[in-house]
């Protein structure tokens, strides 16, 4: 038999693959390893019996009877009060109760329609970008749901134009709220931030010291304090007649808040581009803007996704501040339901919900950004 | 020095006259003269850091000088974004590293100049990008994506993008440095072929074989300043200067 003789690929061996395995790969390697691996499996027995009892096995279901898409479901023949409901344990049918007031905070009731047809068009959004990938005229039709969708929003939740009936945005409350500040935050900071990384590289000198200034003293203040400042300082600069949102000023103080970090951000990803795609992209005689849209700005971002979508999701965390400016966001309307006197003192269940509602969220956000990363990755595509 | 004439003077599509350029305080191009007449083939060599490569970098501007004159086609290099912009559609450069573009399939990297920068249409940059890519040999690659492909072939790529803007001048930076020994070859037969259908070219080389094959003349720098200019010939077996002799010595000698 000749030695160079080419192999066929062969499974590998059995003692390499399999549970046993990877338990000894990844939690008993070392003798340190080992030892954490039994810290942990040791917190994890005094913690998780407690609070699964606190969550399920001793928590009250009672919701009486639940009418889920037009079928009855009855969980109990009565719903559980807050006097019935016991203290040891979850009260779950508060959360029931009050779901109402959790997503959409004091919008009123008769018109709760109008934010869900709003959901319905965002969610249909979603799945359109996908259909349309293949169409002719994908663009055109993309950017005309980019400028119609806004628009369409407002009016649905605003209402106006004697057709809607109009509702003020201090009803405006809940998850609700806090997608739309969270969602137009994170939308309209992006093309800002990415002007705001070109401007800091520019090498007009008058463009770059404003960007340098406006990025470090932004990101010198805590968003509390620009919040606080949106609310009580801006309105001593107006005369007294003219009264601005106080929606809107949280909206463009958040917007320019994170329009400072989006810009450093993206200027890490800028700076990722090595010099000579600048200089190709030069040499072929493209302008500044085709160089930055077709070239730079193509990679830069690819490479800026995970920590724009880190930057979202802290950003998402961050309009919970809002409550100190007197907005009823998704977190603070869980003093409001909790202060209900038929259901005193629940806020230890409003808390939880929100904390696990957010974590989904946020975790199919991140989530989504490693699918991102791995559909733009041309490079290494061997 | 204010020679800002639109019209070529004696057939010199490239004037350059008492270049200086420094880096800081390093003084990198020393008074360089050099006029390049249409159609003709340069090869520059000398060891590194001479200045060959800044010497061609300037030419389409992408390194600035402060002192002298470049007239490219009879335009005056200047600040001028819009004068910088003309003279880069014609002026094509291959780099070392051949910089494509790597989130653009092959085919893109090549139509993007004709389609925004000569405002060509899809169709036609389409059509002619296919034709180049055929004549460098990797026409059936077109849809994939740069690092999918051997650096032979990115270069090969690269000369066709170079191409696909129909340029006068064609500006070579050590096309082959970066290449893998077996891959130099497949790249220096497609200079060749351009080099034989009448185009400027100025190339930055090592390849001395290349450069007895094609050039017209050959042009030998160091620390910054033209040491000698002289055809092949002449040049590989004449050499007047002992740093040239040396250089050649130690080039040659593989």
């Amino acid at each position: 038999m000749p030695i160079n003789e080419i192999q066929t690929t062969r499974i590998p061996p059995k003692s390499q693959i399999g549970t046993l395995v990877w338990l000894k790969e990844n939690l008993f390697s070392t003798w340190t390893n080992s030892a954490l691996t039994a810290i942990s499996l040791y917190l994890l027995y005094i913690c998780l019996p407690p609070l699964l009892n606190w969550l399920l096995i001793s928590a009250n279901f009672s919701f009486g009877t639940v009418n889920i898409f037009g079928f009855s479901i009855q969980f109990s023949e009565e719903m559980a009060t807050n006097s019935n409901c016991g203290r040891s344990a979850a009260c779950w049918p508060f959360i029931y109760e009050k779901f109402d007031m959790f997503i959409y905070g004091f919008y009123p009731r008769e018109e709760i329609w109008r934010p869900n047809t709003v959901f319905a068009i965002t969610a249909l959004l979603f799945i359109s970008v996908k259909l349309i990938k293949n169409l002719k005229h994908k663009n055109k039709i993309l950017l005309s749901f980019i400028v119609l969708y806004p628009v369409i929003s407002y009016f649905l939740l605003l209402g106006g134009l004697g057709i809607l009936p109009v509702v003020e945005t201090y009803k405006l409350g809940g998850l609700m709220l806090t997608l739309i500040i969270a969602s137009f935050g994170i939308i309209i900071s992006f093309p800002l931030g990415i002007l705001l990384a070109l401007g800091r590289q520019s090498e007009l000198s008058t463009v770059r010291f404003f960007s340098v200034i406006y990025i470090e003293f932004i990101r010198a203040v805590p968003l509390i304090t620009i919040l606080f400042m949106a609310s009580n300082v801006l309105p001593l600069f107006f005369d007294a007649g003219i009264s601005m949102d106080k929606l809107v000023r949280a909206l463009i103080a958040i917007t320019l808040f994170q329009a400072a970090y989006m810009a450093e951000v993206v200027r890490g990803g800028l700076q990722a581009i090595p010099k000579g795609q600048y200089e190709a992209a030069d040499a072929i005689g493209l302008s500044y803007f085709q160089k930055n849209i077709l070239i730079v700005l193509p990679q830069a971002l690819k490479i800026s996704i995970p920590n724009i979508v880190g930057s979202s999701i802290s950003l998402f965390k961050d309009t919970t501040l809002v409550l100190i400016i007197g907005l009823m966001d998704f977190l603070a309307v869980v003093t409001g339901a909790a202060a209900d006197k038929e259901w005193l003192g629940r806020h230890l269940e409003g808390y939880v919900f929100v904390a696990m509602v957010l974590w989904v969220m946020l975790y199919t956000m991140s989530r989504y950004s490693k699918k991102l990363e791995l559909r733009f990755n041309t490079e290494n595509t061997n | 020095m204010n020679n800002q004439t639109g019209s070529l003077n004696n057939g010199n599509i490239i004037e350059i006259s008492q270049l200086n350029k420094w880096y800081g305080d390093f003084h990198a191009l020393k008074n360089i003269n050099l006029n390049v007449k249409e159609g003709e083939i340069i090869v520059v060599c000398g060891p590194s850091g001479s200045g060959k490569s800044t010497l061609i970098r300037c030419i389409n501007f992408l390194e600035k000088f402060q002192e002298g004159q470049i007239l490219v086609g009879g335009t005056e290099l200047t600040d001028d974004a819009q004068k910088i912009r003309k003279i880069r559609s014609e002026v094509s450069m291959v780099f070392q590293h051949f910089n494509l573009f790597p989130h653009l399939t092959i085919i893109d990297n090549l139509t993007l100049a004709p389609i925004w920068v000569h405002n060509e249409t899809k169709q036609e940059a389409r059509e002619k990008a296919l034709s180049l890519l055929d004549r460098v040999g990797i026409k059936d690659q077109a849809e994939k994506y740069p690092n999918q492909l051997s650096g032979g072939q990115q270069q090969r790529v690269a000369i066709a993008r170079s191409l696909c803007t129909s340029p006068k001048i064609m500006l070579f930076d050590e096309p082959t440095s970066a290449l893998d020994p077996e891959m130099i070859s497949e790249v220096l037969d497609v200079m060749v072929e351009l080099a034989n259908e009448g185009i400027t070219m100025i190339c930055v080389t090592h390849e001395m074989g290349f450069a007895k094959k094609v050039a017209q003349r050959i042009i030998f720098m160091d620390e910054g300043q033209v040491v000698e200019e002289n055809d092949p010939e002449n040049f590989f077996n004449n050499a007047e200067s002992d740093r040239l002799k040396l250089f050649l010595s130690q080039i040659l000698t593989h």
